[in-house]
């Protein structure tokens, strides 16, 4: 079967990584990990912006991914600060022992 | 298969190989080491895709500055016990694999027929990879994004002023 590199394949293997990283969103409970799994995801929306942009030659879609990759940086960096202070409080990551509005 | 191709397989298997490895680690060391790998790989995509300059940044920006703050705060957390794995996937677990299997199928299916109307599924010619390069991409980005760029600017500010403020405020 003659196989040439097409806009499907750059497509179905960023929907692959990003339900990779849905899995981890979904079923991790240590919130670093579901941090990574959702920069997973960023990057996997990514990708399929760039090789849309590649292929419709369409410039917009790689500005559109320099500011996700901003405010990906941006999260991060809340982010992180936040799970240093949660982890500062209850000395744990797991997300199960953040219940704290529940009863 | 031309070189291209293969490259592509390369590193498709590399990425799905480590995506795989970040989401089952227990230690979330190993899970960072993966995804630094993951980035790479995606950085080779891009460069595939004749984003060079965005391939830049994602290994100055991701593999670098983003990886290296989660290794920093899980050095700094001092990390006792790792995540309990065993006794079986509770009720949540199981439907967060059905979930996220489901859609999976479904973005399969979507992307596996035509991508849309009048979008191209053929190797684009040589004027689509000039146009990722940071002297083309910074054509756009300084004169019809400007303002959008001047808010992520403003956003990035936000971001440092609500890190520190958050760090600092336990120590009071």
């Amino acid at each position: 079967m003659e196989m040439t590199l097409g806009l499907n394949h750059y497509l179905i293997l960023a929907a692959i990584m990003f339900c990779i990283g849905m899995v981890g969103v979904l079923t991790r409970r240590n919130i670093l990990i579901i941090f990574m799994s959702v920069e997973l995801m960023l990057n996997s929306a990514n990708m399929t912006f760039i090789a849309f942009s590649h292929y419709l030659m369409n410039p917009e879609g790689m500005v559109f991914t320099f500011f996700t990759l901003t405010v990906a940086a941006a999260e991060v960096g809340v982010g992180l600060a936040i799970v240093v202070t949660i982890f500062r409080k209850t000395e744990s990551l797991d997300i199960r022992k953040l219940n704290l509005l529940k009863n | 298969m031309d070189a291209q191709t293969i490259v592509f397989a390369i590193l498709a298997l590399v990425s799905l190989f480590s995506g795989i490895m970040v989401v089952t680690r227990k230690n979330p060391v190993y899970s960072i080491l993966f995804l630094v790998l993951t980035f790479f790989c995606y950085a080779g995509f891009y460069v595939l895709l004749g984003a060079t300059f965005l391939a830049a940044i994602q290994i100055m920006v991701y593999a670098g500055a983003i990886m290296v703050l989660f290794l920093f705060v899980v050095m700094m957390l001092n990390l006792r016990e790792p995540e309990k794995m065993e006794g079986g996937a509770s009720f949540f677990q199981t439907l967060g694999f059905i979930v996220a299997g489901g859609f999976a199928l479904v973005l399969m299916a979507f992307f596996a027929g035509n991508p849309g109307p009048g979008v191209p599924t053929y190797p684009p010619g040589a004027a689509a990879y000039a146009m990722g390069d940071t002297k083309e991409l910074g054509m756009v980005l300084f004169t019809d994004y400007v303002f959008p760029f001047e808010i992520a600017g403003i956003l990035l500010l936000a971001a440092v002023i609500g890190a520190v403020a958050l760090a600092k405020r336990n120590r009071a």
